[in-house]
């Protein structure tokens, strides 16, 4: 098995001390700036903000979990930092550091650069620093950004990921310069994680209507923790808005859909079950595909079912090994299992 | 069953006219010179199509780039030349006909091989109905071009 999404936890502004320039790390010393402190969970929350270091995961996600490779990401905000070199700074030292302290350690974990994705050409220099460092297979993007994502603002560092070889992995999460619902600010966070499927739905479109792949034909990109079951509904709105209005985009010569199943894949979690599990199998075969779905844990933080479980509980033997490993090792270009 | 449906200067290059021939409202269209017939109604909601806007055609190699060709050929999203639709053209595509453009001399000898009264003007040539409404008429005179559509049985 291999699970596409677990979590480093953040670095405290003390683990990336040593990996800093000397001038920062006066700065973090005599300022009270202490780095990014977005949190995308409660502190010591039992059930979302376990900490545990590489011992913790390593049980849980391999010898536990039976994964027999991990994609990681670390959530570490930068993108919440404003000073741009203290942003850029925080990302290089927090790459140095997962390198260091994780990737290095544990081979059957792979990592996702961190960049500061509202600097463009910021991000993609660090991109290019750590593209060819064992480990990293992909960059992390947070979902929220203060741009749509398919904006010409980001072709440049659409084309350094798909030169580098990686996957771009969008995933929950990014600093709120702006609202997470498009009518504005919610009250309550209950509001703000239901909305991040329209989130992810609005960068879809972005990125498909705005020409991302038809400008980065090999850009291969990854949904964390953005749930699948809005998917088929969104994809045909998109195909049928697609047909009247191709005109102002003709350089979209295929339904967005094809685009879709051809450049993305998506983590299981969270899953939104309809009432009835059996419905889920329904949803799952209007993907359209069977190579779409990643099994993915999201370790440490938990969610209200097992959705690994109950996903590949009800699917047939075939499309569940496929959910389990296969398609991540085909989209990841992973190593086959040992022995298997 | 092959109809008169209009003398051929009447179209002009870009223009078009809505004709019902056989009970059918059907749009003739010049493109460049080129005459080209279409089934006046939209595959996708059944709406006038003929009446609908025509479009040059542009194409695309990338995001911001934009090859236009102002050819004015794109009725809705169909092809005026072929009928076919260029959004889903596995599944839409708008009947079209065979139009040709017929010498008056030419009509007027059939006419007259068909016994008709050579005098008549309004008289159908073999093979041939006058169209296209009963209150408009084509008066085929042996100077004149016609545009002729065809009608599959």
């Amino acid at each position: 098995m291999i699970d596409a999404d677990v979590h480093i936890p953040n670095p405290r502004i003390q683990d990336l001390m040593p990996l800093l320039p000397e001038h920062w790390v006066e700065h973090f010393n005599n300022t009270v700036d202490k780095g990014a402190s977005q949190e995308y969970y409660p502190p010591r929350s039992p059930v979302a903000g376990r900490r545990g270091g590489l011992a913790e995961l390593r049980e849980a996600v391999f010898e536990q979990g039976g994964a027999e490779l991990a994609i990681s990401s670390c959530l570490y905000a930068v993108d919440s930092v404003h000073n741009p070199d203290v942003a850029a700074a925080l990302a290089t030292a927090t790459n140095d550091w997962q390198s260091r302290e994780w990737l290095e350690r544990e081979p059957r974990l792979r990592g996702s650069i961190v960049a500061p994705i509202q600097l463009p050409a910021a991000a993609a220099e660090e991109i290019e620093r750590c593209a060819d460092r064992p480990g990293f297979v992909q960059v992390l993007i947070p979902v929220r950004t203060e741009h749509p994502l398919g904006s010409r603002l980001y072709h440049p560092l659409w084309k350094t990921i798909e030169r580098s070889g990686l996957v771009a992995a969008v995933h929950f999460g990014g600093a709120p310069v702006m609202p997470p619902t498009p009518t504005g600010w919610p009250s309550f966070f209950l509001e703000e994680y239901t909305a991040m499927a329209q989130v992810f739905a609005t960068q879809l479109t972005s990125m498909i209507v705005e020409g991302v792949f038809d400008a980065c034909p090999d850009l291969r990109v990854v949904f964390l923790e953005s749930g699948f079951t809005w998917i088929p509904a969104h994809l045909w709105r998109m195909d049928k808005e697609w047909r009247n209005l191709r005109r102002l985009v003709p350089w979209v010569r295929r339904p967005p859909s094809d685009y879709f199943r051809e450049h993305v894949r998506v983590g299981i979690q969270p899953l939104d079950a309809p009432p009835d599990p059996a419905h889920l199998g329904e949803v799952v075969d209007q993907l359209g595909s069977e190579d779409l779905l990643l099994y993915a844990s999201d370790y440490p933080h938990i969610h209200a079912c097992d959705a690994g479980d109950l996903l590949l509980r009800l699917l047939p033997d075939g499309l569940g090994r496929k959910i389990r490993s296969e398609n991540a090792r085909s989209f990841y270009r992973l190593p086959e299992e040992e022995g298997g | 069953m092959k109809y008169v449906v209009a003398e051929a200067s009447e179209i002009e290059s870009g223009g078009r006219k809505i004709v019902t021939v056989a009970g059918r409202s059907i749009g003739v269209f010049n493109l460049d010179g080129e005459f080209f017939a279409l089934r006046n109604r939209c595959p996708h909601q059944a709406g006038r199509l003929c009446e609908g806007k025509l479009w040059g055609v542009i194409r695309s190699e990338r995001p911001g780039d934009f090859e236009y060709r102002p050819s004015r050929e794109i009725l809705c999203c169909l092809h005026v030349r072929t009928g076919q639709s260029w959004c889903a053209p596995e599944r839409l595509r708008v009947r079209r006909y065979d139009v040709e453009t017929v010498a008056g001399e030419e009509l007027a000898e059939a006419a007259d091989a068909e016994a008709a009264p050579a005098d008549d003007p309004d008289a159908p040539a073999p093979g041939m109905v006058k169209g296209p409404y009963m209150a408009e008429t084509y008066p085929v005179i042996r100077e004149g071009k016609y545009l002729v559509v065809e009608i599959p049985a």
